[in-house]
């Protein structure tokens, strides 16, 4: 079914090239790339002329397969997409489902979901700013933010019985009730993390090298962040108030108090400094659940078959990377008739070669890095 | 209320459209031909600068497009489906109204097959250059890869 890798040379690619212009290959496979992303760049001397992003090489079509699952069974193909917010997308998932059935969620639920994703969001933050800095040239960053990582997946592993993909949610509320270790551990991981994230922060944020190397690089507008399609920190950084948890509030984010955290220089630098933000702001979502986790039902009494009415239903949530909308047009049946992912992934690869035509090849790797980009997400 | 304003607007800017209620936003169809210039209209006189989602979906007798639209400034949004023929899906693109489109047009192309007449760079984007068939549509077959539940 695969061809091999087409290989762009000067003759293969679309248009001619100049004299004195070089076509490059970034990826399939190259450290960067944190996946098997393909980038075709065209470059005069130093300067990049164009990106072409080749993507598909971990294209599972998730959205095909989703239409032969049951609406109990698609929840945990998503899990397989953007797989560092796993729990996020489940819950998209699962909150599209609730939204055909008019199911009501009980609040214990509902506050063990937004825990979770809170966590979630920390685990994918602290694990983006130690691949990122390690595509700059530090090293150290990546040790001391999985550290931390290493707690999240540990309380992850003892709730939910697994690290990554954790399958977490049912529709109506979650599979098991939480761990009676679970408010002991996350408390100690708040501690862990105020006294340790400020060591990462004299190691990153003021380093004179980061600095030079990000501030002013990759710049994106906020008019073209919006037209692009562009969603969560990437846009937030632009300075488009998008958060979806603000905006359009699910699950109970409508009873916290946290901020929308919005830069305006749009360069790679505010996209580090948000979602360092954002890190603290899910500590304070967390510090505010944690000791009123209210008592209950952990799950909605379901049918053990789901079918959901005719019609299309279409839910949004804000993930690690942005806004992901879960799009469901259901025949009355129990599988879904079409379902479509729109993930924060694709759309904000669409706007690197605007952000970085122009820059020289050796910012390409801070401009690309602070995307966050997770390649399973863009192929889907 | 917004609906109804929404409606108004709608059915003085294209007398064809025609309305579906029900969900949770107001679903517009439109024909076609109309559709680049009803998008012109939408971004420059209500605002609607973010297309959050575009899709296509197959329902075996005809092809239908589907666009989120979003107002950023009023959270106001608005659904756009248009109706295409299975056998020749042809649509002009939005993809220089907004930037986000080119993507999303490129995957509708090769897993849809609609054409996306004006668009700067209608090639496969996800499948391999040699890929024959729309993989998304509901009759497609492949006997290798594909496994029927």
């Amino acid at each position: 079914m695969y061809s091999e890798t087409t290989i762009v040379t000067a003759e293969t690619s679309q248009q001619p090239l100049q004299e004195g212009q070089l076509v490059i290959n970034v990826g399939p496979q190259h450290p960067a790339t944190h996946g098997v992303l393909h980038l075709v760049i065209t470059l005069e001397g130093e300067t990049i002329i164009k990106i072409e992003p080749h993507l598909g090489y971990i294209h599972r079509s998730i959205e095909k397969m989703s239409e032969s699952l049951t609406y109990r069974q698609f929840i945990y193909v998503t899990s397989r997409m953007d797989y560092l917010s796993a729990h996020i997308n489940n819950l998209a998932c699962a909150m599209c489902v609730e939204k055909g059935m008019l199911l009501e969620v009980p609040e214990r639920a509902q506050v063990i979901r937004v825990i979770m994703s809170e966590l979630t969001r920390i685990a994918s933050h602290e694990l983006w700013i130690g691949a990122m800095a390690m595509d700059l040239g530090a090293f150290t960053p990546f040790f001391y933010t999985f550290r931390e990582r290493e707690t999240i997946n540990d309380i992850m592993e003892q709730t939910c019985g697994a690290r990554l993909t954790m399958n977490y949610m049912v529709p109506g509320g979650v599979m098991y009730d939480l761990h009676p270790e679970f408010v002991a551990r996350v408390k100690s991981f708040v501690v862990q993390f105020k006294s340790k994230v400020s060591e990462l922060e004299d190691l990153v944020t003021d380093n004179i090298i980061f600095r030079n190397r990000t501030v002013g690089v990759g710049v994106l507008s906020k008019a073209d962040a919006i037209s692009y399609g562009c969603t969560g920190p990437v846009a937030r950084a632009s300075g488009v108030d998008g958060d979806i948890r603000k905006r359009f509030p699910y699950s109970g984010y409508e009873k916290l108090q946290f901020e929308q955290c919005i830069d305006t220089a749009g360069d790679s630098f505010a996209r580090y400094i948000v979602r360092i933000r954002e890190m603290y702001q899910s500590i304070h979502i967390i510090e505010q659940l944690i000791d009123a986790i209210p008592e209950g039902d952990f799950q909605a009494k379901t049918k053990a078959v789901i079918k959901l009415p005719k019609g299309e239903f279409y839910t949004r949530v804000e993930t690690a990377r942005g806004e992901l909308g879960v799009y469901i047009v259901s025949e009355g049946g129990t599988t879904p008739y079409r379902i479509k992912y729109r993930s924060p992934g694709f759309s904000n690869l669409s706007a690197l070669n605007h952000m970085a035509s122009g820059s020289k090849i050796g910012d390409l790797m801070a401009t690309m890095g602070t995307l966050d980009l997770v390649i399973p997400d863009i192929d889907r | 209320m917004e609906t109804e304003v929404l409606k108004t607007y709608f059915s003085a800017l294209e007398p064809l459209a025609t309305f579906e209620e029900g969900g949770e936003w107001l679903m517009v169809q439109v024909p076609a031909e109309n559709w680049k210039n009803i998008a012109r209209k939408l971004i420059t006189e209500r605002d609607f600068d973010f297309l959050f989602c575009v899709t296509c979906v197959d329902f075996k007798t005809h092809l239908t497009m589907v666009y989120h639209l979003r107002s950023m400034q009023t959270d106001e949004t608005v659904v756009i489906k248009i109706q295409l023929d299975r056998d020749q899906p042809i649509v002009e693109t939005v993809s220089d109204i907004w930037r986000t489109a080119e993507f999303h047009e490129r995957e509708a192309f090769e897993m849809f097959g609609v054409q996306f007449t004006g668009h700067p760079d209608l090639r496969k984007l996800i499948l391999p250059d040699d890929f024959e068939g729309f993989p998304m549509r509901k009759d497609f077959e492949y006997p290798i890869n594909m496994i029927k539940l």
